[in-house]
């Protein structure tokens, strides 16, 4: 086994067990904690794998924008502890969690490994992604700025309209 | 393969202690800097064997034992873990940023050629972004594991202060990204040693013998970035005028009211290495990073025709000194602006932000294209 693979096992394992305990924490900012030590753990894996920038993304949108606003929102509303969990809802995540187990049957039982690339050293690269992105798929791009855009607005005109209320009552 | 691999070590090692001391030093620059600014003596009391060294005992010897030695103090309603662990999150991205500043060009030692940069990334600047943007985190949840109100707040500004400015940083750095067509730093800053006459299109060559000679610096083909970088690089270190998360007649010291000791310490070290990092960002953006004007690989090479052969090892010790006296010089600027400039008012912070800056930075991306489409 070299070094990679070691640490691939390493970091996998480490993954899974944050994973758990994102799922298992008692408290909810532990267990938000432990989802940004799971996401940079998977950004560390896109890196491995040649696509950088991709990693990149992930600590920059996810652990380091989307992760913060979470918190944000816990730090407001401060729930000290969770709720008890039903029983209904264990059965169905059960349910689910079998159901996906089962899907990852076949995959790891057959042998082919399918359509295999050899990913190049440029793969995943700024370059590579940019040019995709704004030559190959420019339009489906822009179409979905524009989505983020009227979400934006969308958002605004919310918040606006809650304040005028306010205002009159 | 072990001599690259010592090569790589040292440089990660030199850079980290350079950073480090500079942080420390830093502190004595800012308690003698401020007190030549409001006209005091400053620190002067500790000394050892008669020697005080105008208060450089104090600040390098007599405040990190001070530090160290005191109690280390956990609310006991505040979450001891996260507590403990904040301030490492305060101060890691802080000191690992430097990463892939590059502090100069090549150095060639017998039949190695030494890249003067610990991490040669290809999404370079992306990555000082990554690093920035988990530097929240240290405050958040510094913040909230000390179970008081006036961190809580403190917190709450400071993940709003710092994720408004990215915004405004990452839209400033995008003009000088067209401009030099590579997120590499160290390649930044190669293409800063052309001179303008070189860049100039045709229907502007009139313009080659008043601006010519200058260097292709960020700060003369992007002014407006510049100063869009700097006022969100000085509002990401959480210091006058931008300190709203501590404020003190407000938040007592915001968000690490609960902090003494060791871990106080590494908040304070962290914002100093964040003071090291950004001049180095503005230096390597947008001064030339280790450039000094008309020095080629080979020597100068004035703008009227002259040369003046160098050896490499002297060239080497020109850029990496050039690089020194930049960094030293916006870390300086920085001080001097913290103790001259009083506190915004956090409404204020939020309309700079997103008002005047990322505006600016938008127009600035839009103008450079038209620019750089109309110059090809």
């Amino acid at each position: 086994m070299d070094a990679s693979t070691l640490i691939f096992f390493l970091l996998a394992g480490l993954l899974i067990l944050s994973s758990l305990c994102v799922v298992f924490l008692r408290h909810v900012v532990h267990c938000a904690m432990a989802l940004v030590v799971a996401l940079l753990i998977i950004a560390i894996f896109f890196v491995t794998l040649h696509a950088p920038m991709v990693g990149i993304l992930q600590v920059m949108v996810y652990a380091g924008a989307i992760m913060v606003l979470f918190l944000f929102v816990i730090m407001f509303l401060n729930p000290t502890s969770l709720e008890r969990v039903r029983g209904v809802w264990w059965g169905l995540a059960t349910a689910l969690a079998l159901l996906l187990a089962a899907l990852l049957v076949p995959l790891f039982s057959s042998e082919s490994t399918g359509d295999s690339v050899a990913a190049t050293e440029l793969f995943g690269s700024p370059e590579v992604l940019a040019k995709s992105l704004f030559n190959d798929f420019v339009l489906p791009f822009e179409i979905a700025s524009v989505l983020l855009l009227v979400a934006i607005v969308g958002a605004v005109v919310l918040a606006k309209r809650e304040r005028r209320s306010n205002g009159a009552a | 393969m072990i001599v690259d691999l010592a090569i790589i070590a040292v440089k990660a090692f030199l850079v980290l202690f350079m950073v480090l001391n500079l942080a420390g030093v830093l502190g004595w620059v800012e308690r003698k800097g401020s007190a030549l600014i409001q006209d005091r003596i400053g620190a002067n009391r500790a000394s050892i064997f008669g020697f005080a060294g105008k208060g450089l005992v104090n600040t390098l010897i007599a405040d990190p034992l001070k530090f160290l030695t005191k109690e280390d103090f956990i609310p006991p309603a505040g979450d001891k873990l996260l507590h403990t662990l904040a301030p490492c999150m305060a101060l890691f991205p802080a000191l690992v940023t430097f990463a892939v500043i590059p502090f100069g060009d090549i150095l060639i030692i017998g039949d190695h050629a030494i890249n003067l940069q610990v991490a040669n990334l290809n999404i370079g600047i992306l990555y000082v972004f990554a690093m920035g943007s988990l530097g929240v985190y240290g405050i958040v949840i510094g913040a909230w594991a000390s179970n008081n109100k006036f961190s809580l707040l403190g917190g709450v500004r400071g993940s709003a202060q710092m994720i408004s400015y990215e915004v405004a940083m990452g839209l400033s750095v995008m003009g000088v990204l067209m401009v030099y067509g590579t997120l590499e730093l160290q390649e930044i800053a190669r293409d800063q040693g052309a001179l303008i006459r070189d860049l100039l299109p045709q229907w502007l060559d009139f313009l080659r013998p008043i601006i010519g000679w200058l260097p292709a610096w960020g700060v003369f083909l992007q002014p407006l970035a510049f100063l869009l970088f700097f006022t969100a690089a000085v509002a990401e270190t959480k210091r006058i005028p931008f300190d709203l998360p501590e404020g003190e007649s407000e938040l007592v010291a915001g968000y690490h009211v609960e902090y003494s000791g060791g871990k106080f310490l590494m908040f304070f070290a962290g914002e100093f290495a964040e003071i090291v990092t950004g001049a180095g960002l503005v230096t390597t953006l947008f001064f030339g990073g280790w450039q000094v004007p008309y020095l080629m690989r080979d020597g100068f090479h004035f703008p009227w025709g002259a040369t003046w052969q160098l050896p490499n090892l002297t060239v080497v010790v020109f850029q990496v000194l050039a690089f020194t006296l930049k960094v030293l010089f916006f870390c300086w600027l920085q001080i001097l602006l913290r103790w001259t400039v009083p506190r915004f008012r956090y409404d204020q912070v939020m309309r700079l932000g997103w008002k005047m800056l990322l505006p600016l930075a938008l127009i600035n991306i839009a103008v450079t294209g038209i620019v750089i489409v109309a110059a090809q």
